[in-house]
């Protein structure tokens, strides 16, 4: 463990890829994500690293599926609007069962938007951006430090089950600082990837990378394949936070900064008397399902209040979850806004009533 | 302190905290101060946030037009030249981070040269890459180079954020007094929050610079 730093979320991201073996970056500027294709640009020539600034995202993208088939740990960063120019490459990623990170570090939207933060790609993160039978592992941190030690969990997730995955941060993630640890990572020794187009060496049958495949039979054995990978994705891969909901009449859902400040109100909530608890998915697919089994096991007379920086994209994962046995609300403020604890604190003793 | 004052340093070094401070020191001795933001870097977390503070006190808050809001554009606005034409009022210029702020700057550099101005370097040990003297120095000669202006005096604003204590100054000491030396101008400040600057004894009590934090989070810090 070293010494804590004071860092800005995109440049930590930027370092815990490095760290984390990343010796790839394929990007291309955008606000609020720019200072990691900054630090890539900076960082990556000194210790021999490859970064390029890609003429626009689509190139980048296809830049992270030839340095991904390949075998090397890769990455690309944009914000909203170059992450929808990044969904067909992010499809064909996935259907050449290619490992890769995605970040995209959330702005207003939709179209060209804003700069300021949101949340309002939950959509197209966890129900597919692209084209196909497919899904991103979404990793949603909510404080500087998450995000590091999440950056080395995206890879070795991707590795492991040899699919892109995302790190989702709002704009203020990617802006603010914060005090971060880095942690000693070896990674001299990662798994040989045997399938990888890295040269045959004379020793093997060659390897393809592709995602076009002739006959439908031949395509449905793969995609039943790799759903078994999803499968044990969503066995394995689900982390969530959950504090006191079991004895919670209402139970705050939120996810990254909107999370940080649903827990502000939550703890001004609890001096007014009120009963609060807070799932705070991490994992945005595989969604965290047994964090509402577990709250609801007791009794279902409690109320989720599904807080966004969206117009109420998660709120249908937790109806999906809570399926009818529990009251669902939404509170959620758009187009670059950030709620405060205040409003969430209305919204609860709306729900809660009068103490 | 001089009439033109010039705030640089590594982004995240507290440059924005310390430039606000500083045009409320000059609006309480002098009256008349404008702050300028200069940042064309950051989309957030600058100057212009605390626009409403700034003018509560009186002073005039010279930002982009387009400063916190949706739209990213790198401008300056042209009423900063009112600086260097008002030459009864006292400014900050509050300079984007790095070298790539500090270009902005550049510009104005025919109307400072013939200026006596203060440039301080602000520096945050605890910041990655200022964390030893050859790093700041680049970062200072950087800086100097894209701005046309020389650096004059250095702040130590040693911080973790909200988790700040008399610790992070540890080490700064010694590192601030290296640049310092090597570079032939004065540590002038050294700036946290009070309760911090009360603990660290060995430092002049005319040098401690004490701040009032603008740039909160909108959440609790993390324990």
């Amino acid at each position: 463990m070293g010494d804590k730093v004071l860092m800005k979320g995109n440049e930590a991201l930027a370092e815990a890829a490095i760290r984390a073996g990343c010796r790839h970056f394929f990007g291309y500027p955008i606000t609020p994500q720019t200072e990691v294709s900054a630090y890539m640009a900076k960082k990556m020539p000194k210790i021999g690293g490859t970064f390029l600034q890609a003429e626009s995202e689509v190139s980048a993208i296809n830049m992270v599926y030839g340095a991904g088939g390949a075998g090397v740990r890769v990455m690309t960063s944009s914000s909203s609007p170059g992450i929808s120019l990044k969904q067909e490459g992010i499809s064909y990623i996935a259907g050449a069962d290619v490992p890769c990170v995605v970040v995209n570090i959330v702005r207003g939207g939709p179209g060209l938007g804003g700069i300021q933060p949101a949340q309002s790609d939950y959509f197209q993160a966890t129900k597919g951006g692209g084209h196909g039978d497919y899904h991103l592992v979404v990793l949603a941190p909510s404080s500087i430090q998450e995000m590091v030690d999440l950056t080395s969990d995206a890879f070795d997730i991707g590795d492991k089950y040899r699919c892109p995955v995302m790190i989702m941060g709002d704009g203020m993630l990617g802006q603010m600082m914060e005090p971060v640890e880095f942690k000693d990572t070896d990674v001299s020794d990662l798994p040989e990837k045997e399938w990888a187009t890295s040269g045959t060496g004379m020793k093997r049958k060659k390897n393809i990378i592709n995602s076009l495949f002739i006959e439908a039979s031949e395509l449905e054995d793969l995609v039943l394949e790799r759903q078994k990978r999803y499968d044990e994705i969503a066995k394995n891969e689900v982390r969530y936070e959950a504090v006191d909901v079991e004895d919670a009449d209402i139970i705050l859902v939120a996810y990254g900064t909107t999370a940080r400040i649903a827990k502000t109100a939550m703890a001004k909530a609890k001096e007014k008397g009120y009963k609060v608890g807070i799932i705070r998915p991490i994992t945005l697919w595989p969604f965290p399902f047994e964090a509402f089994e577990k709250a609801l096991s007791k009794n279902t007379k409690k109320t989720f209040l599904a807080v966004e920086m969206s117009m109420g994209q998660m709120v249908e994962d937790v109806r999906l979850a809570v399926n009818g046995r529990a009251n669902v609300e939404f509170f959620g403020r758009t187009g670059g806004v950030v709620p405060t604890p205040k409003e969430i604190l209305e919204k609860i003793e709306e729900i809660g009533g009068a103490k | 302190m001089k009439r033109i004052n010039i705030v640089t340093g590594h982004y995240g070094s507290g440059k924005t905290e310390f430039a606000i401070n500083y045009a409320i020191n000059l609006q309480r001795k002098f009256q008349n101060t404008c702050i300028c933001d200069m940042d064309i870097v950051n989309p957030y977390f600058r100057t212009n946030d605390a626009h409403q503070e700034l003018e509560k006190e009186g002073i005039k808050v010279i930002a982009p037009d387009y400063a916190g809001t949706n739209l990213d554009l790198p401008t300056l606005p042209s009423d900063i030249l009112s600086v260097f034409s008002d030459k009864d009022c006292h400014a900050v210029l509050d300079v984007g981070g790095d070298e790539d702020g500090a270009i902005a700057l550049g510009q104005f550099y025919p109307y400072l040269k013939d200026e006596d101005y203060e440039m301080f370097l602000v520096v945050n040990a605890k910041r990655p890459d200022t964390q030893n003297a050859d790093d700041i120095i680049k970062l200072a000669r950087e800086i100097e180079i894209a701005s046309r202006c020389r650096i004059t005096a250095l702040v130590n604003n040693a911080n973790l954020s909200y988790l700040s204590s008399e610790q992070d100054f540890e080490s700064s000491f010694e590192l601030l007094d290296e640049v310092s030396k090597r570079m032939n101008i004065p540590v002038k400040y050294v700036s946290s929050t009070p309760d911090i600057l009360e603990k660290l004894k060995s430092v002049d009590e005319d040098k401690k610079f004490p701040l009032k934090l603008f740039m909160n989070l909108p959440f609790d810090a993390l324990a």
